[in-house]
């Protein structure tokens, strides 16, 4: 011991280097201590809260959208389970086999997965990232059996839309489509989350509020790789309310099978009440392909399409009246009194005005006739003078009051005003003053004037039920899961039309004449049964081509519209049709014989109709639609 | 000089202070193991138990063998250091893309932890024989330290194990810092280590890089490095200043917290016990560390002083860099805790350390 002392002066050196050693020690402790306190006790609860984030995720359960039945009870639109393909990427071992695998199973290709991904960028790890929506039952057995190739890759099972009737019913029905980033920020305070879908077209989205369920809630305390560790709790999903339509299916479909190929409107009503029966636009779209999530290219070539199906030609569809505003007029003549019932007008060929020729349709004319004949010919020269006698405005005030010329008041967006003109109108707008020969065209439901297809019908319903103008409504009971009403259709009055209760039996008589006068326009729909009374119509759209007796030979854009709006039957109205055919031509040939078969679907078997009908195929498959009905394929 | 020093003498002057420190932060450590595995990986515990009875057989052998044996020995021990680290090459166990382990059977070995010891005893040696005749280190004296060190740290580098390659760079410096070194041989160093700087983050792996840019700059990458940063912040934070009780953590629990029970068991801790627990466990390393260098202190010879302030050192920096990585002030270098973070080798080294401690305050008084 002992060999190696410490030279002298070393052990103070030595002693004085600890001394530093412990002072340096003392001041790094202290910072992990001041650390500590920053983390734990300065910022321990915003920590806190970071911790209890990182433990629980609440997982949405979807609530299955309200179930949708037509008047009868028969379902039009239900919730089937549908499957979704997710991926949960931190758990993808091998991306390349992943992804081409999926590919093979379900068609989706690398560019679309890469694409799914980086718009979940930002989200919390072990997510799953939605790749596919409502997979085919084929795919979805795919997947399955190929699962334990593919980690990271799930399927989730979501309650989904499905429209019976597809085509028969868009329009009207809609459907829905995920929320989108604006939409998002408006309705986020209602409840709304990323990735929910809303009603975006027709009652889908007008009554939401009322279809939309309360999404029930899981919160799970997860770890870090996601997997549940326990349920913390549970708020079940509460389904929308049921919805029960004013609409008769059969009826609906009896308009969809009577349009066939043609573009053009059918709605009818209940005369007494407003309720709509059927309302179908054409052409139109499948709404279980769109809600299903339709691609880009789909969809642009849908809005695109110069046939406009996505317009609801119902509701949002303006045409000249043309001859079916007749009736209109002749109520306004006699109620204004500038014609009696006995007024007989010289109603030739050719009406002369300021040296200018106005000429009937028919080349002979219709010789010397009171109203109830030009009602039933639909002689334009006898109402070309009633219409100059009534004068522009006296005629625009009573067409007012029938609700021409402002939105019906339906609840689906997008309704169309139409157009009542005046001369007060004119100066506004044209800023011109009003010409007499224009009410020439006015009168024979030409010119300025424009209707929609629901509106047309409102009105005659209006002359139907004996003067009261109704808001349509589809909605008659909304009722909640434990079979409780919530709402249930109460008719709801707009207006009183201006005229007589007399003459407006005057007016229907005129119109049982059009279908049972050996000279009405519509004499074909003459049936013993049925009793229909209505009023052809056929509206202008170049003013430049002659009639042609052969429709063929005119150009499909310049041909004329045909109108059919009648009510049946006569005596007791229980249904009012208002048909218009897109470049259809004739009224008479074109649009009548669609409204009487609208019209016998409804009257006939009333009572014996239980029992679901089956849908047409071609309506009710989302895939194989009707060929025929679409663009490119047009006479 | 007898081989062993046990007899009634030495045994009255063993200080209880830096035994009763020891075992209860072994105990903390044990405590602390338990809560962090026995939801997930409960056969963590019974290894952890094992190698607690193993470090305190180790301890008491540190505590009986007179250390001067060691200095004598400092060659054997530091060459055998040598050779298992080179056997971790040839045969070693890979884990998580780093070849660290010995596979003994029944137990795994760390040969870059019993590194740390060889080091501090063959420093300790080397610079006891040094005369320094009361001047300074100069660049000269450090070239045979400095081979000892590199030797070691280079073959800890290549496995790879930053953290480990850190606390032998901290060894070294601190040792020869207490030693005395020349101004000018410290700036010469600077110069030259500033220069290879580039070279030297060019030779570290990706994940190293990315560690310490992580660390640097958090926001960047919250899921990749910096994430368990984050959440090891988080741990620490929410366990507020009474913390959620022992075993109520949620973060390790539910692995949000990697690596939970060897490096970032601090963080379990602080999330258990509250700003309260953690305090006190950095008090008990304070006084341990104080008693190390107390020791040093009242050495009577240059080695006792050299390895008991070697061995303080080691624990020191072990904690500062521990604490301090799993806090967020530093970047994560995996550096364990010791005494508390499970890993067999390291608290075997690090209760023999102590042992070595007892053993130096023990025999200050025989010369």
């Amino acid at each position: 011991m002992g060999e190696r002392y410490f030279q002298e002066k070393e052990p103070l050196q030595f002693k004085k280097r600890v001394y530093l050693a412990t002072i340096l020690a003392a001041i790094l402790f202290f910072v992990l201590i001041v650390r500590l306190w920053h983390l734990q006790i300065m910022k321990g609860s915003y920590y806190g809260l970071q911790s209890r984030h990182n433990k629980t995720r609440t997982v949405k359960s979807q609530a299955p959208r309200g179930i949708i039945y037509d008047r009868n009870g028969i379902k039009l639109v239900i919730n089937r389970p549908g499957f979704d393909l997710y991926i949960i990427p931190e758990d993808v071992t091998d991306w390349p086999g992943t992804k081409s695998m999926l590919n093979k199973l379900t068609g989706l290709t690398e560019q679309t997965i890469n694409e799914r991904l980086k718009r979940a960028s930002g989200r919390p790890p072990f997510r799953a990232v939605k790749l596919k929506e409502d997979l085919s039952w084929e795919e979805t057995v795919k997947i399955e059996s190929f699962n334990f190739e593919m980690n990271g890759v799930m399927l989730d099972v979501t309650p989904k839309r499905e429209y019976i009737y597809g085509r028969a019913l868009s329009h009207l029905i809609g459907y829905l489509g995920e929320l989108n980033i604006e939409e998002l920020k408006k309705l986020k305070s209602s409840g709304y989350d990323a990735g929910d879908y809303l009603g975006k077209y027709g009652l889908e989205k007008s009554i939401e509020e009322y279809l939309r369920g309360t999404d029930g809630f899981k919160d799970l305390e997860v770890d870090a790789l996601g997997r549940k560790i326990n349920v913390l709790g549970w708020t079940p999903p509460f389904p929308g309310h049921e919805v029960t339509l004013t609409i008769d299916i059969k009826t609906q479909l009896a308009a969809w099978q009577a349009m066939g190929a043609n573009a053009g409107a059918i709605v009818a009503l209940e005369p007494k009440t407003g309720r709509v029966l059927a309302m179908l636009s054409s052409p139109s779209f499948d709404p279980n392909k769109i809600s299903a999530g339709i691609t880009h290219k789909d969809w642009n070539s849908l809005i695109r399409d110069p046939l406009h199906p996505m317009t609801n030609r119902v509701i949002q569809g303006q045409y000249p009246p043309a001859s079916t505003f007749k009736p209109i007029v002749a109520a306004s003549g006699l109620t204004e009194k500038v014609i009696q019932t006995n007024t007989l007008i010289d109603s030739g060929p050719v009406f002369r005005f300021a040296g200018r020729g106005y000429r009937d349709w028919k080349e002979a004319g219709h010789g010397i006739i009171n109203y109830k004949r030009a009602i039933i010919e639909s002689s334009d020269t006898f109402f070309y003078q009633l219409g100059l006698l009534l004068g522009v405005d006296t005629l625009a005030k009573h067409s007012k009051s029938f609700g021409l010329g402002s939105a019906t008041g339906i609840n689906l967006g997008g309704e169309k005003p139409g157009l009542v003109p005046s001369s007060a109108w004119k100066k506004r707008v044209k800023k011109e003053r009003w010409y007499q020969g224009e009410t020439i065209s006015i009168a024979v439901g030409q010119g300025f004037m424009l209707a929609t297809p629901i509106q047309m019908a409102s009105a005659f319903a209006a002359i139907a039920n004996g003067g009261t103008v109704y808001r349509p409504s589809f909605v008659e009971k909304i009722t909640d899961s434990n079979g409780e009403v919530l709402k249930s259709f109460t008719p709801e009055i707009k207006g009183r039309v201006d005229i007589p209760a007399h003459i407006l039996k005057l007016i229907r008589n005129a119109m049982r004449g059009v279908v049972t006068d050996k000279a009405g326009t519509a004499r074909t729909l003459r049936d013993k049964t049925l009793k229909i009374a209505g009023k052809t119509g056929t509206a202008q759209v170049a003013h430049m081509v002659e009639r042609e007796r052969d429709l063929e030979k005119i150009k499909y854009k310049l041909r004329d519209h045909a109108w059919f709006v009648g009510f049946a039957p006569y005596d007791d109205p229980k249904i009012v049709v208002a048909v218009l055919v897109e470049h259809g031509g004739f009224g008479a040939r074109a649009a009548a014989p669609i409204a009487k078969k609208v019209i016998k679907a409804y009257l006939t078997n009333r009572e014996g109709l239980q029992k679901a009908p089956s849908p047409p195929p071609s309506a009710a498959s989302p895939s194989g639609h009707r060929a025929d009905l679409f663009p490119g394929d047009r006479p | 000089m007898r081989f062993t020093g046990i007899d009634k003498r030495l045994l009255t002057h063993i200080d209880f202070a830096v035994l009763g420190l020891t075992i209860t932060l072994a105990i903390i450590g044990l405590i602390s193991i338990y809560s962090a595995t026995y939801s997930n990986n409960p056969a963590t515990y019974t290894r952890a138990q094992y190698w607690f009875i193993i470090s305190l057989v180790l301890l008491t052998g540190a505590v009986v063998v007179n250390y001067h044996f060691l200095e004598r020995y400092a060659y054997i021990i530091y060459g055998g250091s040598i050779v298992l680290l080179l056997l971790v090459f040839a045969i070693g166990k890979s884990s998580g893309g780093a070849q660290r382990w010995l596979d003994l059977g029944f137990l795994s070995l760390q040969p870059s932890e019993t590194a740390k010891i060889a080091l501090i005893i063959m420093l300790a040696r080397h610079f006891s024989l040094k005369n320094l005749a009361g001047r300074g280190l100069d660049i000269k004296d450090l070239i045979v330290p400095g081979l000892i060190f590199i030797a070691p740290f280079f073959l800890i580098m290549k496995q790879p194990d930053l953290g480990t390659s850190i606390i032998l760079l901290s060894i070294f410096c601190s040792m020869t810092l207490v030693v005395g070194i020349r101004l000018r041989t410290i700036i010469a160093i600077g110069v030259a280590l500033s220069a290879i700087m580039p070279f030297a983050w060019m030779s570290l792996k990706d994940y190293q890089k990315a560690r310490l840019t992580s660390f640097l700059n958090p926001g960047r990458d919250p899921f990749g490095s910096g994430y368990h940063l984050l959440q090891s912040k988080i741990a620490i934070g929410s366990g507020g200043f009474l913390g959620k009780g022992y075993t109520g953590g949620t973060q390790g629990k539910l692995m949000f917290l990697p690596e939970h029970h060897t490096d970032f068991i601090f963080s379990i801790l602080a999330e258990e016990w509250g700003f309260i627990g953690a305090s006190i466990v950095i008090f008990i390393f304070f006084a341990l560390i104080l008693k190390g260098l107390g020791a040093a202190a009242s050495s009577k010879d240059r080695f006792g002083f050299l390895l008991a302030f070697g061995i303080s050192a080691m624990l020191f920096w072990h904690v500062v860099i521990n604490i301090a990585m799993v806090t967020g002030l530093l970047p994560v270098v995996g550096v364990p805790l010791p005494f508390i973070s499970y890993g067999g080798s390291f608290l075997a080294v690090i209760m023999t350390s102590m042992g070595l401690i007892i053993n130096i305050r023990m025999r200050r008084f025989i010369f």
